[in-house]
């Protein structure tokens, strides 16, 4: 059986602003490492929300907050109570994808 | 004849039929726009007439005279495509049928998505400005009142003409300044981006902007709903701001049609998924998807939407004769920002490069600067009123490269 050693943060490249370079470093022990920086303590609910980030981010779907509300997984409001501040810029760190792009 | 069918005559739909007329075999294909209304806008020009730079008339001219008598224009409302069909279903049940669909439907403000926008308040305390109706209304209000709190909203981030909103409250700072009531105005500029814009060049030297004009910048603030009540805007994590004049630029979507149609992508706001590059819709080999309409990462602005049609124009010629997509869409935008004062700044930039400094070469008109604030930068935004009616809509060509240029852009390492 082929194992994968889970990476601890210090061992993954980021970019400056704490974004994952590889979206294949990312393992849930990374993402409770990077949660518990931003304050947040990960259920099972997060959990949904960011395999839905990183499944859509896979299949290149630009993310938008609305587009998370539109989701059946959470309404926006919870999104926000999931993610306090910035919910898409701080779930797409912890999800270990690349910072949401914006148009303009 | 094969059958050309073009949805919104726009900016984007009025360029198309033109390349198109002069690119296609007249004795093979017929080329059909339809459209709802006979007013054509010219859009840049709604934020100047709340400060009475422009006035209303100023803007407005009837679309036929910018369609080619060879082309068949047909003023009604869609009410969907059937594209499995090649057809086009008019609000009148007059069926269309096509051979290769161009959707240039463009987006409208749609301030109902928002609880308590469209409400009590709306066109007494409450504006837009990228209407007709909302930026002469505004026009209105401004002229009577006397000051208090100003309050710049984007309810979305995925809006029309990003700057517009900045170029807006540039303008009030100049409009309270001359008038000599500056100081009984307060000016907040709301939005649910993290700074005044997004990308970093320019962010920092709008937010700058902002700092120096006294104007405080309230960032990551979603809105949620407004409360007629207590005239607060409040936010999904339940912060509020406060107002007394709110101009709201409210939630951009498609035309209902694309709703009707189950032609929009994920985020349930009637845009397009569309090739970014060949501008080909994702679903439909024969449709193609131009300007506002599309779900492309590029700005919902004029000059994509021109830059968009040189591309367009190329691939349609190219799918007609079974070739290889050759053009390529690079997600090119060139924007002036007015500043107040008779000033003004310039960006140009596409899907992988950000706004920069330097210089910009415009082909005849000379170098203008890049991000930085000009009274030549100015003189080109007035000057672009002109060319938008003489040149850009019947797609003559203006001095600017479809592709972005690196020329005269600075690069730190």
């Amino acid at each position: 059986m082929e194992t994968i050693a889970i990476k601890k943060l210090a061992e993954v490249e980021v970019n400056a602003e704490g974004y994952l370079k590889n979206m294949s470093d990312w393992s849930s022990e990374l993402a409770k490492e990077v949660a518990s920086k931003e304050n947040i303590q990960l259920t099972d609910k997060h959990f949904e929300v960011l395999n839905w980030l990183r499944t859509k981010q896979a299949e290149g779907v630009p993310l938008s907050i609305r587009k998370i509300g539109n989701s059946g997984l959470v309404d926006i409001k919870q999104f926000y109570a999931l993610f306090p501040g910035g919910p898409l810029k701080i779930s797409s760190k912890i999800a270990g994808i690349s910072k949401p792009a914006s148009c303009i | 004849m094969k059958k050309i069918l073009i949805l919104g005559a726009g900016m984007a739909g009025t360029v198309m039929a033109n390349k198109l007329l002069l690119s296609l075999n007249k004795n093979l294909w017929e080329i059909t726009v339809v459209d709802k209304d006979e007013n054509h806008y010219y859009q840049p020009g709604f934020l100047f007439i709340p400060f009475g730079i422009y006035d209303p008339e100023d803007v407005v001219k009837p679309k036929k005279e910018f369609i080619p008598k060879e082309v068949n224009f047909i003023l009604k409302e869609v009410q969907k495509v059937i594209p499995e069909n090649n057809q086009v279903l008019l609000k009148d049940g007059v069926v269309l049928t096509y051979d290769i669909l161009i959707v240039a439907t463009g987006t409208v403000p749609v301030p109902e998505e928002t609880e308590g926008l469209k409400g009590e308040l709306w066109y007494k305390d409450i504006f837009d400005f990228y209407t007709y109706e909302g930026t002469t209304r505004l026009a209105k209000k401004l002229e009577n009142w006397q000051g208090g709190r100003l309050v710049i909203n984007l309810a979305e981030t995925l809006i029309k003409c990003p700057v517009a909103p900045l170029e807006f409250t540039f303008l009030a700072d100049a409009y309270f300044t001359e008038k000599g009531i500056r100081d009984k105005v307060e000016i907040f500029y709301v939005t649910p981006l993290s700074g005044a814009f997004t990308k970093p060049k320019a962010t920092a030297m709008l937010n700058k902007l902002m700092d120096e004009k006294n104007i405080h910048v309230v960032p990551d603030f979603y809105l949620q709903r407004v409360d007629n009540e207590r005239k607060v805007l409040i936010s999904y994590d339940e912060k509020e701001v406060p107002f007394d004049l709110l101009v709201s630029i409210p939630v951009n979507k498609g035309d209902q049609m694309v709703e009707e149609s189950n032609m929009g992508d994920e985020d349930g706001l009637n845009f397009i998924p569309t090739n970014k590059n060949t501008l080909q819709s994702k679903k439909y080999e024969n449709m193609f998807v131009i300007g506002d309409a599309t779900n492309v990462p590029a700005s919902k602005a004029g000059s994509v939407a021109h830059f968009e049609a040189e591309i367009l124009t190329e691939n349609i010629l190219s799918y007609i004769n079974g070739l290889p997509f050759e053009a390529s869409f690079d997600g090119h935008a060139n924007c002036f920002i007015e500043t107040g004062f008779g000033k003004a700044t310039l960006i140009d930039f596409n899907y992988t490069t950000e706004p920069l400094p330097g210089k910009f070469p415009f082909a005849m008109v000379g170098p203008m600067d890049l991000l930085k604030v000009t009274r030549a930068n100015h003189m080109g935004k007035l000057a672009f009123k002109w060319v938008y009616w003489h040149m850009l809509l019947t797609g003559k060509k203006l001095p600017v490269t479809t592709h972005m240029s690196m020329t005269g852009k600075l690069v730190e390492n």
